[in-house]
């Protein structure tokens, strides 16, 4: 008994309490859905338990941080993770992200019929996985926190079974992200090969012994040392290669469209926020960390993915009909966006961390903006969600004027216009752009800009104006707005994301005083 | 806060409250929804003639202030900081009386829906008034945006014809401009570092170290582009005929008469002033371009039929006028050009409120399906003979006085500092052509409209429906628009003081300046008068000689 207490002092557990008492959680609803019945009353329980868990989780870990014991930074578990704010943070936006993706879920689920136990269940495992991933500071937690929210991710994809849609989604999913995971690990296991004896690939060893080879700091020193070593390089951009397909920049944005058009709404949501954000929040730590000696090298290399992935994804988004696909190939624009806001980080660090608080503020702006456009599209009562499409909007601002306005807002704030978070978002982007002299990207997103005005004012256009003419002959449309049934809390989410999303872009409160 | 204070600030705030009131109280309620519209549009024209009147033109900085500096954005220094100067006093209550007419027309008008028709106004004009108060260059730019929003949706929901694409088009094209420009200043922000982002702090930003010749060049070059998209500066001025025929006529006035000189604004009282290198290079660029303006866009106005595109057509040809006072890049050339966008931001919505009034009585904007009007609606020509007579510049509006100084800015832009007549005087008589298309196109107007014989499908119109003159009622807008506009135009002095004030202090750097630059010296004003003056009293002198002999 004392080798445990010892043992669990020694490695800090309390230190990852949110995400143990969330796996907990996870564990309890799949008990929940093993012993109570398996009739309507069942489901309703394990629903309502995964959201209420999350709130309390959530507003005790805002508390937790915020007041009682204010963050400070540290490591655990032998500097395999590392803590601070920027970590509690990042805990934040996956507790919010997670808990908004249980409320769409329970509304997919309830108009689908499909069981509620798994589905919380995973949500809440890959939102564990996510939080542990960005705190991780050694390459193996890396790997098996990122490996655990893939797992989760894959069945999650494919959770409507009803749907062959769905189930290709899920299909192509695993395979790329399977892909995405082998090329990751490819590139590790080229930087520990190097790293572990160094003066076998001629090499120069960065000096202090005893180290762990996968650890964030000798893998820094190692590449500082040798930034013009072949194989380390390799293994830096596959790494790298690996966490671009998870944020779906080009050339590996591929299978985003397909597999964002075919999940369920939540969990296409989820993919958009969570899984994109995780990539970012990631990419951060590695190029600012261990990867900073590489700089030089990256520059080029993440300005172009970056550039491709803004023309790239907003050209592409003009071209759909489906929304699903549309909003999936627009995150891929946001995703540019945002290398950009990382390459600025890279130039400006050292002299300030401006650029990573901007990742940060534009991540959450996007969360809250993403959050009440799937929202409004999860209200819908569609009896296939990957059919969404921008006329059936025409009725909504007539039927339910506060859905629409809420979505008008969501729309406003991903395009970027005042007076909401996606304009100071993009300002904050722009800003710090022009400070690390970025000009071709600053140039790249303008134009990306404007091109989606097309695509979301054609949205707007829709909710607003009069209904496009209809020939007698086309097929009629559903009126999916007629009877929305049962909504619960998805109405107060989507009205409280849409009015955050308005606030942020009037007073940015604690975020304004970081930048 | 002092009364002016409250006053300023009121003027902002007042048309928002009322809009946001009027969605969400008052949508089915149409009586109480134009008393409020009453206060929301009374307040900001009232405040802007008192504030106007009591702005003291000797005044070279601001004047009522306001300051709340926790936005959340302190790193970058921005504020939400109001003030009004000599340039922008005018301009504040110029925006104050088009707003007022443009929703007295509004009101009259009756369109389905109307409040909200009458809160998005409001709104608008609440981006109006606060975009020539702040001082603060975001919320500058915030406040544009603010009136920008409204206009496109008012197009889509009660333009006129193809409103669905051509609102998706202004709104692409639009987007483009404030895009460009949003990064121009957001170049100026980060390469100065100033502790504020206002006007005065960026002036004592760059006083103090002054940014290098290549990089003023390219920061010029942005703003110019990003805010010329904004203006319809020839060739990016597609968007504007076409926005302003589809437009309902309170958004055609309010954008063509107000909005639209947002980016003249910007030009005038930051990138000259901060950058006048990048001004003294990019000059001849403007001016050329300023003549397709006049020339080219001028040729296509003579050739349209339709009333509010010929007008449209016409309000983007007279900014090339306001862009060839900014490319002579002289005091006078700016103060001229200020004096015009108050004059012409007048007239413009003058023809449009008056275009609506024709439309609602002969049922059509085509000009050849006209004819005869004068004869029963003797009123409603005479207002449409004066706003045509201010359009084309004619003596005793203010749009003669604009153009006045802005031909004598280049007459001393040809000059070269020796004295002599050179090539560059071209652009003078070049830009002088453009007062006879005016007079071409809006005579014609006049004579199509008005007088000649009636058309038949007027008098097949008129069986149906009775044609009467101008109501009481419906002429007020139109003289709320043109007393100042006469104002103008009979007493000067009463707007150029305060603008030669300001203007005279903030050009020192440019008029001085294009010798440290190694680039060509614009040619001080006095110098041109003092020519011109010798050479009269010298004929004078001949004159007297001859006589005596």
């Amino acid at each position: 008994m004392e080798e445990l207490i010892g043992f669990s002092q020694e490695n800090l557990w309390t230190e990852i309490w949110p995400e143990l008492t969330l796996a907990m959680g996870a564990i309890l609803i799949l008990l929940f859905d093993l012993f109570l019945s398996k009739e309507k009353k069942g489901n309703n329980i394990c629903g309502a338990f995964a959201v209420f868990f999350q709130l309390c989780l959530l507003i005790y870990h805002l508390f937790d941080y915020l007041l009682i014991n204010h963050t400070f930074d540290r490591s655990s578990f032998s500097g395999m993770l590392r803590h601070g704010f920027q970590g509690d943070l990042t805990r934040t936006f996956f507790l919010l992200s997670s808990l908004c993706v249980s409320i769409l879920g329970n509304r997919f689920l309830q108009m689908q019929k499909l069981r509620f136990g798994e589905f919380h269940h995973l949500t809440m495992l890959a939102t564990a996985g996510l939080m542990i991933l960005c705190q991780s500071s050694n390459f193996i937690v890396l790997f098996v926190a990122l490996e655990m929210v893939a797992l989760a991710f894959y069945p999650l994809v494919a959770y409507n079974r009803n749907s062959t849609k769905s189930l290709e989604a899920g299909i192509k999913y695993l395979v790329f992200g399977a892909l995405s995971s082998a090329l990751l690990l490819l590139g590790i296991v080229l930087i520990y090969g190097v790293g572990a004896n160094p003066s076998a690939w001629s090499a120069v060893s960065p000096g202090p012994n005893g180290m762990d080879f996968l650890s964030f700091d000798y893998v820094a020193l190692l590449l500082e040392e040798n930034q013009g070593h072949l194989l380390l390089r390799a293994g830096v951009v596959l790494v790298l290669s690996g966490i671009a397909f998870k944020v779906g920049a080009a050339p590996f944005q591929i299978w985003v469209a397909d597999v964002y058009h075919g999940s369920p709404m939540p969990i296409t949501a989820f993919l958009a926020v969570s899984s994109k954000a995780a990539g970012f929040f990631l990419l951060l730590n590695l190029v600012n960390g261990p990867f900073e000696g590489m700089s030089e090298f990256l520059f080029p290399l993440i300005g172009f993915v970056a550039t491709f992935t803004i023309l790239f994804g907003n050209l592409a988004a003009c071209a759909q009909a489906k929304l699903k696909r549309m909003l999936g190939l627009s995150g891929v624009a946001h995703a540019g966006y945002l290398l950009v806001a990382v390459m600025a980080s890279m130039h400006l660090a050292g002299d300030s961390d401006r650029a990573v608080w901007v990742v940060y503020f534009y991540l959450y702006v996007y969360l809250f903006a993403s959050f009440v456009v799937f929202g409004v599209m999860s209200l819908a009562n569609l009896s296939d969600d990957s059919t969404h499409e921008t006329e059936h909007y025409a009725g909504l601002l007539k039927e339910h004027p506060w859905a629409a306005i809420s979505l008008l807002v969501g729309i406003a704030s991903l395009a970027g216009i005042p007076p909401f978070g996606g304009f100071i978002a993009k300002l904050m982007l722009f800003n710090v752009a022009f400070e690390a002299k970025l000009y071709v990207s600053l140039v790249a997103m303008v134009v990306g800009v404007v091109i989606s005005i097309y695509y979301y004012f054609g949205w707007i256009r829709e909710i607003c104006f009069e209904p496009k003419l209809r020939f007698d002959d086309d097929i009629p449309l559903e009126n999916p707005w007629s009877k929305l049934g049962n909504i619960g809390f998805l109405k107060w989410t989507v009205l409280v994301c849409a009015l955050v999303s308005f606030v942020l872009g009037l007073w940015q409160g604690p975020f304004g005083d970081a930048f | 806060m002092d009364t002016f204070q409250t006053l300023l600030l009121g003027s902002v705030l007042v048309p928002s409250i009322a809009s946001l009131g009027i969605l969400f109280f008052l949508l089915n309620d149409k009586h109480m929804a134009k008393k409020v519209a009453y206060l929301a549009f009374g307040f900001p024209c009232i405040a802007g003639i008192i504030l106007f009147l009591n702005f003291d033109p000797n005044h070279t900085g601001y004047a009522y202030e306001i300051l709340y500096d926790r936005m959340g954005l302190q790193s970058l220094g921005i504020t939400f900081h109001l003030g009004l100067n000599g340039v922008s006093a005018p301009l504040f209550a110029m925006a104050g009386f088009v707003g007022l007419a443009a929703a007295l027309v509004a009101i009259q008008s009756d369109t389905d829906r109307l409040p909200l028709y009458l809160s998005m106004l409001a709104f608008m004009q609440s981006g109006l008034m606060g975009l020539f108060a702040s001082i603060d260059l975001l919320f500058y730019y915030l406040f544009h945006e603010f009136a920008l929003i409204p206009t496109f949706l008012m197009i889509g929901l009660w333009g006129g014809r193809d409103r669905r694409t051509i609102a998706l088009e202004i709104t692409i094209y639009l987007t483009l401009g404030a895009l460009i420009s949003l990064g121009g200043l957001v170049a100026l922000n980060v390469m100065l570092d100033a502790p504020k982002f206002d006007f005065p702090s960026l002036s004592a930003a760059i006083l103090a170290d002054g940014l290098g010749i290549e990089t003023q060049k390219k920061i010029f070059g942005l703003l110019l582009f990003g805010f010329g998209i904004l203006v319809a500066l020839f060739p990016f001025h597609s968007w504007a005929p076409r926005g302003y025929e589809a437009a309902p006529t309170s958004v055609s006035m309010l954008h063509a008469g107000v909005l639209k000189k947002f980016g003249l604004y910007g030009l005038v009282q930051l990138a000259l002033p901060l950058l006048p290198a990048g001004g003294l290079s990019w000059g001849p660029y403007i001016l050329l371009l300023a003549l397709g303006n006049i020339l080219f866009v001028g040729a296509i106005t003579v050739a349209q039929n339709n009333l509010k595109s010929m007008i449209g057509n016409g309000s983007v040809m007279h900014m090339g006028y306001c862009f060839l006072g900014l490319g002579v890049c002289s005091s006078l050339g700016a103060s001229a050009t200020i004096m015009l966008m108050c004059a012409h931001g007048l007239s413009v919505s003058l023809m449009f409120l008056l275009a609506n009034s024709i439309n609602q009585r002969t049922n059509t904007l085509e000009m050849n399906e006209m004819g005869g009007l004068a004869a029963k609606t003797p009123l409603l020509a005479c207002f449409f003979a004066a706003a045509t007579f201010a359009t084309i510049g004619l003596p005793g509006f203010g749009n003669f006085w604009g153009e006045f100084a802005i031909f004598l800015s280049l007459g001393g832009y040809g000059l070269d500092g020796s004295g002599e007549i050179t090539e560059k005087h071209l652009f003078l008589v070049l830009a002088a052509l453009g007062i006879i298309i005016s007079a071409i196109f809006g005579l014609r107007a006049m004579s199509r409209i008005f007088f000649g014989e009636q058309s038949e499908e007027l008098s097949a119109h008129e069986k149906k429906s009775k044609i009467n003159d101008l109501s009481f009622a419906e002429s007020i807008p139109a003289v709320l628009i043109l007393l100042p506009l006469m104002f103008i135009g009979l007493w000067p002095k009463g707007i150029s003081e305060g603008i030669d004030t300001n203007i005279t202090k903030r050009y020192e750097l440019l008029e001085k300046g294009g010798s440290n630059f190694g680039l060509p010296s614009c040619c001080p004003v006095d110098q041109v008068l003092k020519k011109t003056v010798n050479h009269q009293r010298q004929s004078e002198a001949k004159n007297v000689g001859e006589g005596n002999q």
